[in-house]
């Protein structure tokens, strides 16, 4: 009888095995996160409730097809000033929120910081941000813009959660993702109430 | 002649043993942190637009999304629409939509996102368009595709 020697099996292809299931998830896989500004549609109603909104509580940005833009009507800016001017507009705080029944007379915004000027919004609660787009202008612009007004809210909002809590606002989002918790929903619940995102956008300029 | 003879030496094989673990390592790595490629791009490979203030979409499986850049072919010009593997017209947006919710548990459908990857040359008329179709069917929460980064001048 022949002695057969237990021989080692040959483990040399393995690398070419894995090289090749590498492969072949490299080509047929992607890697990119979606990421983006997100944004909530209006509801679509039959008829639109009839308000009436003064005209100071609304900052009108316009772009036209040639990626211009006006704000209020008269000033032609850059998209990177739309960040102060809504910021500005937003937090200038020159009146009272609208009247609730514990409030009759609605109530100061006790922590705005901007200049009260009367011809300005009132309250961060009524101040409308309205974008009215051209159908030529590019998405590019739209985006930026879009950027622009997000970004002015969420500095506003970090300022208040810097002051209130001493924590940046992204700082506090991040932590009620991991973490959870109504004590963090509560603080940033508060903090959206105080800046609330109040954007229109009209049908656009044919 | 000399008595200390140099010994030839060899260059010792380099082991290639570990080489297999380090090749699954890459690919178990691999294997984790991606995704696979869902839908072949019809159109051209949409240039998403820059914004700093973006939000990560959780929920993938819950993404539905809408794409619109130019037609590969150069001489068809304007904005072309595509969800999974074709281009469609803006007014079949909604029936797009109906069919991702069909393949989703009930309660699950009111997280649904729209996920809008659009190329920064598009023109807002098309987007607003699609916009308005979402809203008709109440399809309420949609994101714009970007890119992060700060330089918004890239943009336009």
């Amino acid at each position: 009888m022949a002695r057969r020697e237990n021989s080692e099996i040959n483990a040399g292809s393995m690398a070419d095995i894995a090289f090749l299931l590498l492969i072949f998830f490299l080509v047929t896989t992607t890697m990119d996160v979606d990421a983006g500004i997100s944004r909530k549609l209006p509801e679509k109603t039959d008829e639109p409730p009839k308000v009436t909104i003064k005209q100071k509580n609304v900052l009108d940005i316009v772009v036209n097809r040639n990626n211009q833009i006006l704000v209020e009507g008269t000033n032609y800016v850059q998209v990177g000033d739309i960040r102060q001017i809504a910021m500005d507009f937003i937090d200038n705080g020159g009146g009272f929120s609208a009247p609730s029944t514990d409030m009759p007379q609605g109530e100061a915004c006790d922590y705005c910081q901007g200049s009260k000027d009367p011809a300005s919004s009132d309250h961060p609660s009524k101040a409308i941000i309205q974008l009215q787009s051209d159908r030529g202008t590019t998405y590019g612009m739209y985006v930026s813009i879009q950027n622009e007004i997000e970004a002015a809210y969420n500095e506003l909002r970090n300022r208040m959660s810097l002051e209130k809590y001493n924590i940046s606002y992204n700082e506090l989002l991040k932590d009620y993702k991991d973490n959870g918790g109504d004590k963090l929903k509560d603080r940033i619940d508060l903090l959206k109430n105080s800046y609330p995102q109040i954007i229109s956008e009209p049908e656009p300029i044919k | 002649m000399s008595k200390f003879k140099k010994k030839k030496k060899g260059l010792p094989a380099i082991s290639t043993a570990s080489l297999p673990d380090i090749v699954f390592m890459l690919l178990f790595f691999f294997m984790v942190s991606t995704t696979m490629r869902e839908t072949d791009l019809l159109i051209k490979k949409p240039a998403l637009p820059t914004a700093s203030e973006v939000k990560k979409l959780e929920h993938k499986s819950l993404v539905s999304t809408i794409y619109v850049g130019k037609s590969k072919d150069e001489r068809i010009g304007g904005d072309k629409i595509q969800v999974n593997d074709k281009i469609i017209d803006v007014n079949d947006v909604p029936s797009f939509i109906f069919s991702e919710r069909a393949i989703r548990k009930e309660e699950e459908v009111k997280f649904m996102t729209t996920s809008i990857k659009a190329d920064k040359l598009a023109s807002v008329g098309t987007i607003l368009d699609i916009k308005e179709q979402l809203r008709d069917i109440n399809a309420l929460k949609i994101s714009f595709s970007t890119t992060k980064g700060s330089n918004l001048k890239t943009n336009y």
